[in-house]
């Protein structure tokens, strides 16, 4: 049962690049700005997590996440501060673990770290790793994540790293861990490695109905209670947008979604968007996109069928304005998060 | 040949899912993962529940039909000799993400079914549920003469085969349009305005019709002359 109180909810950005009002593009440092930005009115909102992703492509505007998060840092208060997410696999997991622990001391322990293998590959190659290693890579370099998050010295050898032996890390946190997440595509090993390691779990649906992860989420408690590890409840990130005016709102998404789909898919081999894929998705699919009541209903409803702990929504697909990002942050906290815990609260008063 | 019996060498995302298709349409379904069955069983009690998770020759001796859904690049690690005789539904792609460099997993000269129909030379190979995103073929999958019903793309040499596996695809919910060129799985691969697209029996025919007009046929027809 969702425990309104406790509901948790996100906004994510990918740093996409901004655009102005005429349509030309802003600069990679402009968008950069504006996310700082953003990260302040989103914390004067009340909104509970900021998320920022880590991407090294000329359509994205942040490849090192946690420097961004400590420039929102200096400018709130109370939001965590969240990558989303750090490509573990073409990371050093030492690096990984001092960039977060200085973060948390910066913010008074708001950081949170999110691990994951990322949907992108162009840190391979960057960071002078192969491809055919990605799953040795993940799993390797969190089982040395996971030693170093214990804050105790250190004793580990494997494939991809030098070993380290009694070796201490610093800075230690406040609270003596970094709370930490693993981004989940979709693989059910993903979610069985997650429980295993005791770590929290957000699913990325970036395509198709929520409904289908119901069995998913099963799997994670039944693993976790399998391996007698904690049981959290699951965190879910998606992209959305949201306006004042319906219309207005799906016709902004569907330029800009299709156009971020449609720029990634040309790279991987995959069609276009067509309309009617982007209108399923916004109707009964993994697309929040309306008015502040219509993407309202569709989070609660997610929420309510996964049993969830927090809802990120991704903001900023594509080249959006600044009014129009601000505009749906600004909506997203004061209308569509006390809508959806209304909904929410009804809906338990109901049962 | 009725088929009652489903083999799926692959519990990854196309896996569960061709896996959760079957079941709803009543055949025996048996699954492996790489490895111990110990790591998928928890998975597929969860996800697939009624599918049987085993090993791969347990799935390969007791199939009337074998879909491969594992990664393209590590077809080799199943010994051809293991599925003789048998019709196997190919459903891989060349995917760089997960199969590396191009050139490290295929031969430039042909298209990937070719190859591994080469390579399991005593099976009968159809590429189908190649191109269709896993959660379309989750979602969508409709009973005969649905207006919201779907195509795949049905490929192979032998015509009894591909007419078997069209058949197959039908009760698992997808029209079916019909080559019978194993060569013509390109049509579909990663690059086609096919991969990842999901369409009505009407849109797919159309294209695959006219596919020498697309711009990745053109680009098929101009790398063959080379």
């Amino acid at each position: 049962m969702v425990n309104v109180n406790e509901l948790e909810f996100g906004i994510e950005t990918f740093g996409d690049i901004v655009a102005n009002e005429d349509g030309s593009l802003k600069t990679a440092a402009e968008s950069i700005r504006q996310i700082i930005h953003e990260g302040e009115i989103a914390d004067q909102f009340g909104i509970d997590v900021i998320g920022v992703g880590e991407h090294h492509r000329p359509d994205y505007s942040v490849s090192s996440p946690e420097t961004v998060l400590a420039a929102i840092a200096a400018v709130t208060k109370n939001i965590k501060l969240a990558t989303a997410v750090t490509v573990l696999s073409s990371d050093d997991p030492v690096r990984v673990y001092e960039r977060f622990a200085t973060l948390d001391g910066l913010s008074n322990g708001r950081a949170q770290v999110m691990l994951g293998r990322g949907s992108f590959t162009e840190s391979f190659p960057l960071f002078g790793y192969d491809l055919t290693d990605y799953d040795d890579l993940f799993n390797e370099k969190l089982d040395l994540y996971n030693e170093l998050r214990k804050e105790k010295p250190v004793t580990w050898s494997g494939k991809f790293r030098p070993a380290l032996k009694n070796q201490e890390v610093y800075p230690k946190t406040e609270n003596g861990e970094l709370e930490t997440y693993i981004g989940i595509g979709g693989s059910p090993e993903s979610i069985i490695r997650t429980a295993r390691y005791g770590y929290k779990v957000i699913l990325a649906i970036i395509g198709g109905q929520a409904d289908r992860f119901k069995p998913y989420i099963d799997l994670y408690h039944a693993a976790a209670k399998d391996l007698n590890m904690p049981e959290y409840p699951v965190a879910v990130h998606s992209h959305g947008f949201i306006a004042d005016d319906e219309d207005k709102a799906i016709e902004v998404a569907f330029k800009n979604i299709k156009a971020n789909f449609d720029r990634i898919g040309l790279t991987r081999g995959w069609a276009p968007m067509s309309r009617e894929q982007f209108d399923n998705e916004t109707q009964v699919g993994s697309f929040y996109v309306g008015n502040p009541e219509t993407v309202a209903q569709r989070i609660a409803r997610t929420v309510d069928l996964l049993d969830l702990g927090r809802f990120d929504l991704v903001y900023g697909a594509g080249n959006q304005t600044v009014a129009q990002r601000e505009r749906m942050i600004e909506l997203y906290a004061t209308k569509v998060i006390p809508r959806v815990k209304e909904i929410l609260q009804a809906k338990e008063a109901a049962k | 040949m009725t088929i009652k019996r489903v083999g799926i060498l692959g519990a990854g995302k196309v896996g569960i899912v061709l896996a959760g298709l079957a079941l709803d349409a009543g055949y025996t379904v048996r699954i492996s993962g790489s490895g111990d069955v110990k790591k998928i069983a928890l998975t597929i009690k969860m996800l697939v529940p009624g599918a049987i998770a085993t090993e791969n020759t347990d799935v390969i001796a007791n199939s009337d039909i074998i879909i491969l859904a594992i990664p393209l690049s590590r077809y080799q690690n199943i010994p051809a000799a293991l599925l003789k005789g048998k019709l196997v539904i190919d459903a891989m792609n060349y995917w760089w993400e997960t199969d590396g460099i191009r050139e490290e997993v295929l031969a430039p000269d042909t298209t990937s079914s070719e190859q591994v129909q080469a390579y399991f030379n005593t099976s009968t190979l159809v590429k189908t549920f190649n191109h269709m995103g896993y959660h379309n073929l989750q979602e969508e999958a409709h009973a005969a003469g649905d207006p919201k019903r779907k195509a795949l793309f049905v490929t192979g040499d032998e015509h009894t085969a591909v007419n078997e596996v069209a058949q197959f695809v039908d009760t698992l919910g997808f029209d079916q349009v019909v080559h019978y060129q194993l060569a013509d799985g390109i049509m579909t691969e990663p690059g086609s305005p096919l991969f990842g697209a999901s369409l009505s029996y009407t849109d797919l025919k159309d294209v695959i019709d006219h596919f020498d007009q697309t711009e990745f046929g053109k680009k098929i027809a101009t790398a063959k002359k080379i």
